[in-house]
């Protein structure tokens, strides 16, 4: 039986979605949706169903916005963050949610990134990240580890990774958090947070692709690969309870970085009401 | 009212012309000859309520224009040669997802970097198949300011009417030509709006065309519809399909909706053709040349008239085969190698010869060049 979220939140007659068994899309999907899900039932924030827009990029995990019940909009490769910056600039009151891949936003797209977040207009980016372009078979993408392998990269990748995350907070983002596919209800928490935040957020999420950058680097099937991350990724609690030593091989699940500045939108307003004072109209 | 005359740049009418046709959304990257397009648009948006928004390139530009648009904002963008190269992608997702706007080209010599400062006709043929895969495209092209002023406001109409971008395709002779223009009475405007309609939460077929109709009514982002919007080939209620039925009737309609309408979309202007026996044929800023040879020409008894596409998109094929029977002869002049000749050629079919007139040097094609052609071509004919 589908739960309430699903009948609710997702677009049933388009169900079953096109992602293989063991994808962590899925899960980063519900956790989206979930979160979206409780602020729209807290009377006491103002986000609304149908104020809120989805928009994404091209690749396996793009295709997340056509499941989710809101306004929707799949763009073209890369492009998700401009398409979202064309909609929130001229809708501010819109909710603008991005759900990209790591290779759609810091490969073909990482100049929208980068630039989306020096401007610090209110999106709120969702990195289904999986090291690997999953819906072309298996390329090395932007987020690959060096030394891994990936069709493109078959005697092992040279490149050495983007950390999507700090990219986006060199580059000016106001919010910046670490989640992953096995931490969904610390990741559901991110997400909300990062919709919360006035500015651009950004939640790079950890996700899993068994079938290629599992396969191919002999991370074992989908149990192991979230396993991996249960190991491997430390909520912030336990996170900063730990030694530094202990800290050496783990990544932290949470709230990287979170500073205010002002929100474009908020300041091209103020831009034209000082320009229509001027002008006296 | 008497209308106000002013002295205006091509780039600075496209501008004020955009606004007067609801235009309250531009997004662009600077690129000359069309940046004063841009720069106008910063200082004049924010005075009438709008956003300008200057993007890292021209990817986002387009991007964020189709962004815009979805939410029912009437949107343009402006640009030149390399830039217009880099916005193909996403016009051809605006042509297929049939979101509104306006992509301004303000054309300058190339390829590459060319000859920025310098006149060209170069992208005529960019304008129609820049894009990868089969879809049609509207483009316009003014030949003076005053005519930028009201056909950009028909670029606009024919975008909201068609749900599909439109090219309006200027040159640099225009955008950077400064001449009086008569700001008609805004009342007097015909300016369409967008054609909205809501469906009911349980049957969202929001591509859905009544029998007979080509265009389906678009629905603003925001407003409780929940629909889906994708460059994949899409069934009617905007989710992809892999259907090969349903795609290729998307694909059909989206060229039907041009073709069936071409009585309503293409312009053409002729000037002394009734009694002509050449006709020039000519488009955007070249055509202020061609139409002071013909003029010339008819004083030294020539027997020539001027066949001027303003919709150079679709081609007014009919509107020049309508022509035929009294021409001897075509001279078409343009500022390229021959991108509009191909058309003349193939609307011609062999029934009128058609010679050709081009010139890639970023100089402009003087009247005296266009005359000694027409003199050429008659003398030819004369020695025959
Ligand atoms: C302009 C363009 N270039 C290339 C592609 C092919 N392509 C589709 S998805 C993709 C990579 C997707 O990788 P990522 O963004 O990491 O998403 P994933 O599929 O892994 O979720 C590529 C290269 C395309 N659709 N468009
Ligand atoms: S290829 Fe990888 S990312 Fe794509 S659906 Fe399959 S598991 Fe998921």
């Amino acid at each position: 039986m589908p739960s309430e979220l699903v009948h609710k939140y997702l677009r049933i007659d388009h169900l079953p979605h096109i992602w293989c068994a063991g994808c962590g899309n899925g899960i980063i999907m519900r956790d989206v949706a979930v979160a979206l899900q409780e602020l729209i039932d807290d009377p006491e924030v103002p986000v609304s169903r149908d104020k809120t827009v989805v928009v994404s990029g091209i690749g396996c995990s793009s295709r997340a916005a056509g499941y989710l019940d809101f306004d929707s909009i799949h763009t073209t490769h890369g492009r998700a963050i401009a398409f979202a910056t064309g909609i929130k600039f001229a809708r501010p009151d819109l909710e603008v949610i991005v759900l990209t891949g790591d290779g759609d936003c810091s490969a073909i797209g990482g100049n929208h990134l980068i630039h989306a977040a020096r401007r610090n207009i209110g999106l709120t980016v969702v990195t289904f990240n999986n090291d690997i372009y999953g819906m072309t078979g298996g390329q090395y993408s932007p987020t690959t580890p060096t030394g891994d392998k990936a069709t493109t990269a078959p005697y092992g990748n040279l490149d050495r990774p983007f950390d999507i995350a700090q990219l986006a907070a060199g580059a000016g983002a106001t919010f910046t958090a670490r989640g992953s596919a096995y931490h969904a209800r610390e990741t559901t928490e991110l997400i909300k947070q990062g919709i919360l935040h006035k500015g651009f957020s950004l939640i790079d999420v950890y996700s899993v692709c068994p079938t290629y950058y599992g396969r191919k680097n002999g991370r074992g099937g989908p149990v192991e690969m979230l396993q991996w991350q249960k190991e491997h990724m430390v909520p912030a609690a336990t996170y900063y309870a730990m030694s530094e030593e202990a800290r050496r091989d783990k990544t932290l699940v949470g709230v990287l970085t979170h500073t205010e500045n002002p929100e474009y939108t908020e300041q091209y307003a103020a831009l034209v009401e000082r320009v229509r004072a001027q002008s006296g109209k | 009212m008497t209308p106000k005359r002013i002295l205006m740049q091509g780039n600075e009418a496209c501008v004020e012309g955009a606004i007067a046709a609801g235009m309250r959304f531009f997004a662009g990257y600077p690129i000359t000859p069309s940046t004063e397009i841009a720069e106008r648009c910063a200082q004049r948006l924010p005075q009438v309520g709008g956003r300008f928004i200057q993007m890292e390139d021209e990817l986002a530009s387009m991007a964020a224009v189709l962004g815009a648009s979805v939410t029912g904002v009437k949107a343009m963008t402006a640009t030149s040669g390399p830039g217009f190269s880099l916005k193909q992608e996403n016009i051809g997702y605006g042509c297929l997802a049939e979101i509104p706007c306006v992509i301004v080209d303000v054309q300058r010599s190339g390829p590459s970097t060319g000859l920025p400062t310098s006149p060209s006709q170069g992208d005529y043929m960019q304008a129609r198949w820049g894009t990868h895969g089969d879809h049609p495209v509207i483009a316009l092209s003014p030949s003076s300011v005053q005519e930028t002023y009201r056909l950009v406001i028909r670029a606009f109409n024919l975008s909201e009417k068609y749900r599909t971008p439109v090219i309006f395709l200027m040159d640099e002779i225009v955008g950077h030509m400064r001449e009086g223009v008569t700001l008609p009475d805004p009342r007097e405007l015909i300016i369409n709006k967008r054609h909205i309609s809501y469906h009911d939460g349980a049957n969202k077929q929001c591509y859905a065309v009544p029998e007979g109709e080509y265009v389906p009514a678009m629905k603003p982002f925001g407003q409780g519809e929940r629909y889906n919007i994708t460059g994949l080939a899409h069934d009617v209620s905007g989710f992809p399909t892999n259907n090969n039925q349903i795609a290729g009737a998307l694909y059909t309609r989206l060229m039907e909706k041009i073709d069936r309408n071409l009585d309503d979309i293409v312009r053409v202007e002729e000037h002394m053709l009734d009694d002509a026996d050449t006709a020039v044929v000519c488009f955007g800023g070249t055509a202020r040349a061609a139409m002071s040879a013909v003029q010339q020409a008819r004083a030294e008894g020539m027997k020539v008239g001027l066949f001027r596409p303003i919709t150079v998109w679709p081609f007014p094929e009919a509107h020049l085969r309508a022509r035929l029977p009294g021409l001897k002869r075509i001279l078409m002049v343009e500022h390229n190698y021959g991108q509009m000749l191909l058309e003349v050629q193939r609307s011609a079919a062999d029934r009128v010869p058609v010679s050709f007139l081009g010139r890639v040097d970023g100089t402009v094609i003087p009247p005296d060049d266009i005359l000694r052609k027409l003199r050429e071509m008659e003398g030819n004919a004369h020695a025959k």
